[in-house]
C-alpha cells in the first residue's frame, strides 16, 4: 500500500452514528425538475448528501443521472426546485465548491500532463499542489508525458487526479471507471479511498455497480428522471440479502 | 490472509469475522496494534465508514480497544480470545452437525464418525513426523 502520511487527511471519519442533522448537507436537492422542451429529464427529485459520504448515483443511459450531475456542478439550471451546495444555491458562487470530473477529457491535445496540472493551478484558487503531486506519483503518471499518448486507463487516472487536486466540498465523478481495464479500475478505486477528504462528499455515477459498490456509503437509483430508491448500502444488504448490483438489475430490468 | 467479499451480506460483518480469524490464528497477537480506518479501507478497498462501523462493533464486543492518541489494539485478555475461538468453533460445529443430519446420520453415528476421523487424522500426523 502506498501510504501517504498527512495528519489532517488521515484523520478518521467522525463517529458512524453521530452524523447527519447537526451538519449541513454538502448537497441538498429539493423538488428538482428539469425539462428540455417537452422532455422531462428529472422529475421532482429530493435528497440530501451529508459530509464524508461516498454516494453512488446509479442509473442506465438516459436515466437523468448526468443531468443531475451537471445541475449540481452549476453547468445547467433547474427548471424548478432548489439545489444547494454547502448551503449555496447552485450558480456562479457554488462552482467554487464543486469539483466536477466529466466523462469527456478536460485536457487539450497539445498538453503534457504538467501543462494540464498548470492549467488547473492557474484556473482554480483551491488547487492543492502538494496533493496533486502526491496523486500523480500514486497514479504512476509522468508529468512529461503527452496527454494524447495516454491509454484510456491512464487518461481516467489523470482526470481523477485533476478533479481531486482541488480542495472542494463536493466531488462529482461522472463514470470514472467506464471502459477501463481492471487494473486501472482498481487503481482508481484505491485513489478515491486514499485521497478523499472526510469533510467533503463524493458522488459517483456508474453502471458498473459490481466493481465499485463496496466503496459506497449510499446509493441512489435514478430511473426515467425519478429517484426510485436511496439508502445506505449496508442497510440494503441486511434488509434484502442482496447485493446492490443485484438490486440494480432488478430495478432496471426491462 | 486475504478476504473475498460477498456483496450479498453486510460487509462490516465479513470484516469483523476476518479480523477475528486473524486473531484466533495468531496473525494478530494479543496487544497488537491494528491498522487505522483509512489504512484498512485502502487495503481492502472498502468504504471507510464501513470499516469505522466494524471497529465500533469489535470495541463493543471488547475484542479491540482504543487507547487515546495511540490507536486501536487487539485485546490482551486471553479469555476474550478463547471466547472468540469457542464462538467460531460453535458456528463450524453447527454447520457440520446440520450437514450430517441432512445426509441422514443419527446423532450417535455422528459422534463415532467424528472420533474416528480425529483418530485417523492424529495417526496420519504421527506418521508424517
Amino acid at each position: 500500500m502506498n501510504a501517504v502520511n498527512n495528519g489532517t487527511r488521515k484523520a478518521e471519519p467522525a463517529a458512524y452514528t453521530a452524523k447527519a442533522s447537526l451538519t449541513q448537507p454538502v448537497l441538498s436537492v429539493s423538488n428538482l425538475t428539469k425539462t428540455y422542451g417537452r422532455k422531462t429529464a428529472l422529475n421532482n427529485v429530493t435528497f440530501d448528501i451529508e459530509p464524508g459520504r461516498i454516494v453512488g448515483l446509479l442509473g442506465t443511459n438516459g436515466s437523468g443521472k448526468s443531468t443531475l450531475m451537471r445541475i449540481a456542478a452549476g453547468l445547467a439550471q433547474p427548471s424548478s426546485g432548489q439545489v444547494t451546495v454547502a448551503g449555496e444555491p447552485v450558480g456562479v458562487r457554488s462552482k467554487g465548491l464543486v469539483s466536477f470530473m466529466p466523462d469527456a477529457p478536460v485536457t487539450e491535445d497539445w498538453m503534457r500532463i504538467k501543462d494540464a496540472m498548470g492549467f488547473y493551478r492557474d484556473f482554480y484558487a483551491d488547487f492543492d499542489s502538494a496533493k496533486a503531486s502526491e496523486m500523480l506519483q500514486f497514479m504512476k503518471l509522468n508529468p512529461d508525458d503527452r496527454v494524447t499518448s495516454l491509454s484510456k486507463g491512464m487518461k481516467e487516472r489523470l482526470q481523477l487526479t485533476l478533479a481531486f487536486s482541488r480542495r472542494s466540498k463536493l466531488y462529482l465523478l461522472d463514470e470514472p471507471i467506464g471502459g477501463v481495464d481492471p487494473v486501472a479500475r482498481g487503481k482508481i478505486l484505491d485513489a478515491i479511498l486514499e485521497f478523499y477528504d472526510e469533510d467533503s462528499s463524493v458522488v459517483i455515477t456508474t453502471h458498473l455497480v459490481r466493481d465499485i459498490e463496496r466503496i459506497f456509503d449510499q446509493v441512489a437509483f435514478i430511473r426515467n428522471g425519478e429517484l426510485v430508491l436511496m439508502d445506505e448500502v449496508e442497510t440494503l444488504r441486511t434488509r434484502t440479502g442482496k447485493s446492490v448490483d443485484e438490486l440494480f438489475r432488478e430495478v432496471f430490468a426491462e | 490472509m486475504s478476504i473475498e467479499f460477498d456483496n450479498n451480506l453486510p460487509i462490516y460483518l465479513q470484516i469483523m469475522n476476518y479480523i477475528k480469524r486473524q486473531i484466533v490464528s495468531g496473525i494478530l497477537a494479543p496487544g497488537d496494534k491494528i491498522l487505522s480506518v483509512r489504512e484498512l479501507a485502502a487495503e481492502l478497498q472498502i468504504n471507510p465508514n464501513t470499516i469505522q462501523r466494524t471497529f465500533q462493533e469489535l470495541e463493543r464486543e471488547e475484542i479491540v480497544e482504543t487507547r487515546r492518541g495511540l490507536g486501536r489494539f487487539v485485546t490482551s485478555e486471553e479469555s476474550k480470545i478463547m471466547e472468540i475461538k469457542k464462538e467460531m468453533a460453535g458456528e463450524l460445529l453447527e454447520k457440520f452437525v446440520q450437514g450430517m443430519k441432512e445426509l441422514g446420520f443419527a446423532e450417535r453415528d455422528i459422534v463415532s464418525i467424528v472420533s474416528e476421523a480425529v483418530e485417523q487424522e492424529g495417526e496420519a500426523h504421527e506418521r508424517s513426523k
